[in-house]
């Protein structure tokens, strides 16, 4: 039997996991695979606890659906920033933009 | 359906949708200027609008559309900054050279998001406003793309924001999960009928950081001066007195309201923050040469001394908050004014060339030196009232330390606002020829100094408008 505590723990465990990928990952992309993998476990919670906590009242569903959304449209915008620095510079390595700092 | 309460927003989409439009018809520098002059009168139109309407007080589509007084001031202010960002805008248009109506297009549309943001009454919409602003914010960030720092600066902002993003939903959904509801007022009947569980110190922790990176308090304001810096000058303008007051309207609206079951944690870790925010911040502004980076944190101090507002919390920190915002529109305008009109006439941002200025150009010098004495908060201007409230608020709620380490660090910020005064006034210019001012400009920095110097010789309308305000949000 799969209770509602297995999905917040994979949840918990994704977000995690995600967390370390943005943290750690050089590249503009790795970064937003990671941050990918931290919304989609917001998604696995907001639709589980709407399984199991307002099974009447589709709120949780409805609210992943617009994540979803959302965030391909904010990575779409990011991909498109990413190319237009890498005509510019070479690069989009995080270390290597430095730009500006300090 | 009420469709009247919305509209202000159907009002801002459509002069953003018929710019996009009639630009088509028209594709000249004139052309261009024109349109500029066009937004900031359509925009001004719908804030005289948004002000005759500030007591309305209704909520519509099943409570996710909030048109209360609070977010009716909120929207008056972005409208505000809207109007003066189209404005300084037409001066920077040197710089945009193509796409400018696209871009005026953008800030209206970044107008009507911060104002979606406010009037959010569920945590679903207050999501999708949030994003949809930091997407308009992002593409104007990158607006000099041939620049090697715009787009640099836009990267980071949007990986900077997906990610805060990712934490304030997951705190959202534990939110969700622990209340059965996402509507403000739902979440917040459940969450004070019990006792609060440890889950929602997880939660208040996590929307706690989420809103931090937006309003950039410390430590979470490392994206902050590389934005500022990479934007076009009058983008950066617009997230210092718009973005930064959404974010703080949300806080306001969520904090003072769903976590009032955790008030004492929340109050303390907003402490920590805003004595964090307005040291960092402070200090740290002064070894910057470059202009807007020095602005940047200036910026980001004065939001430590804005969340102590919220940190006092109530009516009078409502109040306090509110009468800050406002005056920090006018004042910080001023500042990147005239950092974007150097800049676009000129063509550098560093502090050692702007010596002489007082003799290039006696306004512009003039401009920087109130807005930045506003700042810093000298008597006899605005920014001195707005500090002054929200030190009255603390001490009234028992944290007289924090508002005696604030009054100490903004002695220390007089000092290097008047090291900036000192290279406009004393030093040499190595170049004589004069820095010109277009009209629109001239307009826009006079209206906001006028007001900056006015509110601090008589701030009692506003003192009434912000009590108003806040009476009705917390009667």
């Amino acid at each position: 039997m799969i209770t509602l505590t297995h999905y917040l723990v994979l949840a918990a465990v994704l977000f995690g996991i995600g967390l370390f990928g943005a943290l750690t990952k050089r590249n503009a992309i790795g970064i937003f695979m990671g941050i990918e993998l931290m919304l989609n476990a917001v998604n696995l919670n907001l639709v589980a606890f709407s399984r199991f906590i307002t099974p009447q009242v589709l709120v949780g569903q409805t609210f992943a659906v617009f994540t979803i959304v959302v965030a391909a449209a904010e990575i779409a915008v990011g991909l498109a920033i990413a190319i237009t620095l890498y005509r510019e510079r070479s690069t989009i390595n995080a270390d290597e933009l430095d730009l500006m700092k300090w | 359906m009420n469709y009247v309460l919305f509209l202000p927003e159907l009002l801002v989409a459509g002069l953003g949708l018929l710019l996009l439009v009639v630009h088509l018809l028209w594709r000249t520098q004139d052309g261009s200027r024109s349109f500029g002059y066009f937004t900031a009168a359509g925009l001004a139109a719908i804030a005289l609008y948004a002000y005759f309407n500030l007591g309305v007080n209704q909520t519509t589509l099943e409570g996710t559309w909030v048109s209360d007084p609070l977010a009716a001031f909120f929207k008056l202010l972005f409208l505000l900054a809207g109007i003066l960002v189209a404005l300084s805008s037409i001066s920077y248009l040197r710089v945009i050279k193509e796409y400018f109506t696209e871009y005026l297009m953008l800030v209206v549309f970044a107008t009507l998001s911060m104002m979606l943001v406010v009037s959010a009454g569920d945590l679903i919409s207050l999501y999708i406003g949030l994003e949809f602003m930091a997407i308009c914010f992002c593409v104007l960030t990158c607006y000099l793309k041939t620049s090697p720092k715009s787009p640099e600066a836009a990267l980071k902002y949007i990986v900077i924001n997906a990610f805060s993003s990712a934490v304030l939903l997951y705190g959202f959904s534990l939110l969700f999960g622990l209340t059965g509801s996402v509507s403000i007022t739902g979440i917040t009947q459940a969450l004070t009928a019990s006792d609060p569980q440890p889950a929602v110190y997880l939660a208040l922790v996590l929307v706690l950081a989420g809103f931090s990176f937006k309003t950039s308090l410390v430590p979470f304001h490392m994206w902050t001066p590389d934005v500022y810096e990479g934007a076009p000058t009058p983008i950066t303008n617009f997230f210092a007195i718009g973005s930064k007051a959404a974010g703080f309207g949300l806080m306001i609206r969520v904090f003072l309201t769903v976590f009032s079951a955790t008030a004492g944690t929340l109050v303390l870790l907003l402490a920590v923050l805003s004595f964090l925010t307005f040291t960092i911040g402070n200090l740290v502004a002064l070894p910057q040469t470059n202009i807007k980076r020095f602005l940047a944190y200036a910026s980001i101090g004065s939001a430590g001394y804005i969340i102590m507002g919220l940190v006092a919390g109530g009516r009078t920190g409502v109040e306090a908050i509110l009468f800050y915002l406002m005056i920090n529109v006018f004042s910080t305008f001023g500042a990147f004014g005239v950092a974007s009109v150097f800049g676009s006439t000129v063509g550098t941002d560093e502090i050692a060339d702007y010596a002489g200025l007082s003799k290039r150009s006696p306004f512009l010098a003039l401009v920087m030196l109130l807005s930045t004495l506003s700042l810093a908060g000298v008597p006899g201007l605005a920014g001195f009232v707005a500090k002054f409230y929200v030190f009255l608020a603390l001490v009234h709620k028992g944290f007289a330390w924090l508002a005696l380490v604030g009054v100490v660090i903004s002695i220390v910020s007089v000092f290097y606002f008047l090291r900036l005064a000192k290279v406009m006034y004393v030093y040499e210019a190595s170049e004589k020829e004069p820095v010109r001012v277009d009209a629109s400009m001239q307009l826009a920095l006079a209206a906001s100094m006028v007001v900056t110097v006015v509110f601090g010789v008589y701030p009692t309308p506003l003192v009434n408008l912000v009590g108003q305000v806040a009476q009705a949000f917390l009667p």
